[in-house]
């Protein structure tokens, strides 16, 4: 099951950043973006990292694709570059989805007694063992990360204030 | 096979809820404005949800010339899906296990809230498609303001649930409710684990989330017609009807379970326990539903009383005080939890 998962997630996670460059649209590439993030959230539940996976889906696909389209909304951008979507989206979309979900279905059917019992990885990385190793045996690192972002939020803000 | 059947009954109890809480609001906000509210169809209007199903399942599905076709109809899908999802990590009961399934829980899962929390971030883009491929300039509005709005008010959200896991010190769903259970009202959170402040983070950041009054700018019909959903019709606007409703109902479970110690009973064991395993399986449901019900109640009373925030002010609020007072909240709860430990 494992091994299925990897391959469907990764091959979706390849086939997203391929569309992410052959989209035409800044909208769709966004869109396939969010594809990529989210696979790769799977990708590390697969690892056994739940939190990573949690905070991959939170952080990159929940607010900062969502940044993204926003800018995207508000410039318009590609608006002469509009299409109507390829044939062979059509015709391989619907039923290439619905062959995932049915593949999907079948594997966490079969490899549980029931939904909610089928474990992922192998190993599990808890929360609470990821936080002793970040806050304890990282402290330094971790907490000069946090001040080199804060450093970079605070020069966008230089950056982008306007001079009167 | 049984828990194929457990999602299906779960789902259908969901969309019924929705269809009855639309005619709660309808009833409720009719008697606030003292009016009857609709009383003709069916004893004292009960059966007005069929009938506006069927009303929305039988009018024309207008596609307007100028959209962007495949994300049109992508928006409310994502909106209404989303919605629906994050009702699988929701405990209604104890956990009883009949023929190795469990009763009460579509997914028991070790990062329960993060996940609810994950598909409500998501749930943002089927708002903020439907604005841009729209091609109206209402609705980008609204698309624009609703993006804006929950991705600064999920941070406040966020953080108000981070002093409910200190105390747990689980992500579990049913650990934070366990926590919660031993002395009936005394040990739920919003009072003995001391989270009040709390609670009142998460559900004003919780209506914006939802996008409902006060905060319901994205959607506000005075000045933007009807925001993101202008150009839908018929089943596609009945999607984005549902997923507001279905987020609603969300959103009350998980404020139940975090903050009103879930399914368990207010009394805690000061009543002795009554009627065979059926009753006392069936009881802390009753419990969780009368939960849920205030919360519902409580948006809609709301609704019905509170004007609409003004757009500065709601950014404002968010980002000024609401998360300033979660991050005091958080520092406060460790303080509190490391006094005590030590």
């Amino acid at each position: 099951m494992h091994l299925v998962l990897f391959f469907i997630f990764g091959g979706l996670c390849v086939a997203g950043a391929l569309n992410l460059l052959f989209q035409r649209h800044p909208i769709n590439s966004a869109l396939s973006l969010i594809v990529v993030m989210s696979s790769l959230a799977v990708l590390y539940l697969l690892l056994g990292a739940e939190f990573l996976a949690a905070a991959q889906v939170i952080v990159y696909s929940g607010a900062i694709m969502v940044l993204f389209t926003f800018v995207i909304m508000l410039l318009n951008a590609g608006r002469e570059e509009r299409t109507h979507g390829s044939k062979a989206a059509y015709a391989i979309g619907i039923p290439g989805a619905a062959a995932l979900f049915a593949a999907l279905t079948y594997i966490f059917l079969s490899n549980g007694t029931h939904l909610s019992s089928a474990s992922l990885g192998e190993y599990l990385v808890t929360t609470d063992a990821l936080s002793r190793v970040l806050f304890r045996d990282l402290l330094l690192p971790f907490e000069v990360t946090s001040v080199l972002i804060l450093v970079a939020v605070l020069g966008a803000v230089a950056l982008a204030r306007k001079e009167n | 096979m049984l828990s194929v059947l457990k999602v299906i009954v779960v789902t259908v109890i969901l969309l019924t809820a929705v269809a009855y809480t639309v005619l709660l609001e309808r009833k409720v906000v009719g008697r606030i404005q003292n009016r009857w509210g609709p009383s003709r169809v069916g004893p004292f209007g009960l059966l007005q949800p069929l009938v506006d199903g069927i009303k929305l399942f039988l009018k024309e599905d207008l596609m307007p010339s100028g959209v962007y076709k495949p994300l049109y109809v992508l928006a409310p899908i994502i909106a209404l899906s989303c919605a629906l999802m994050s009702i699988s990590m929701v405990p209604f009961g104890e956990n009883i296990h009949y023929k190795g399934v469990d009763l009460f829980q579509i997914s028991d899962i070790n990062i329960g809230l993060l996940v609810v929390l994950g598909i409500s971030s998501i749930g943002v883009y089927g708002i903020a498609l439907s604005g841009w491929s729209s091609n109206n300039k209402y609705s980008l509005l609204g698309a624009l303001r609703a993006s804006a709005q929950i991705v600064s008010y999920e941070l406040a959200l966020g953080l108000s649930v981070i002093g409910v896991v200190l105390r747990s010190q689980s992500f579990r769903l049913r650990d934070i409710v366990d926590v919660q259970a031993k002395h009936g009202l005394l040990s739920w959170n919003v009072f003995g684990g001391f989270q009040l402040v709390a609670f009142f983070i998460y559900l004003m950041a919780a209506f914006a989330e939802t996008n409902r009054t006060p905060f319901d700018l994205p959607e506000a019909e005075s000045e933007l017609t009807a925001g993101y959903h202008t150009e839908y019709s018929s089943m596609k606007f009945a999607m984005f009807f549902m997923a507001e409703y279905g987020n609603m109902i969300t959103v009350g479970c998980v404020a139940t379970l975090l903050f009103l110690g879930g399914w368990t009973s207010p009394f805690g064991n000061f009543f002795p326990a009554i009627g065979g395993p059926v009753v006392q399986a069936l009881l802390p449901v009753f419990w969780f539903v009368i939960k849920v019900f205030f919360f519902l109640f409580l948006y809609i009373w709301v609704r019905g009383t509170l004007p609409r925030f003004r757009y500065d002010q709601l950014m404002g609020f968010g980002w000024k005080f609401l998360m300033p007072l979660a991050i005091a909240n958080i520092i406060a709860t460790s303080l509190w939890l490391a006094f005590r430990a030590a």
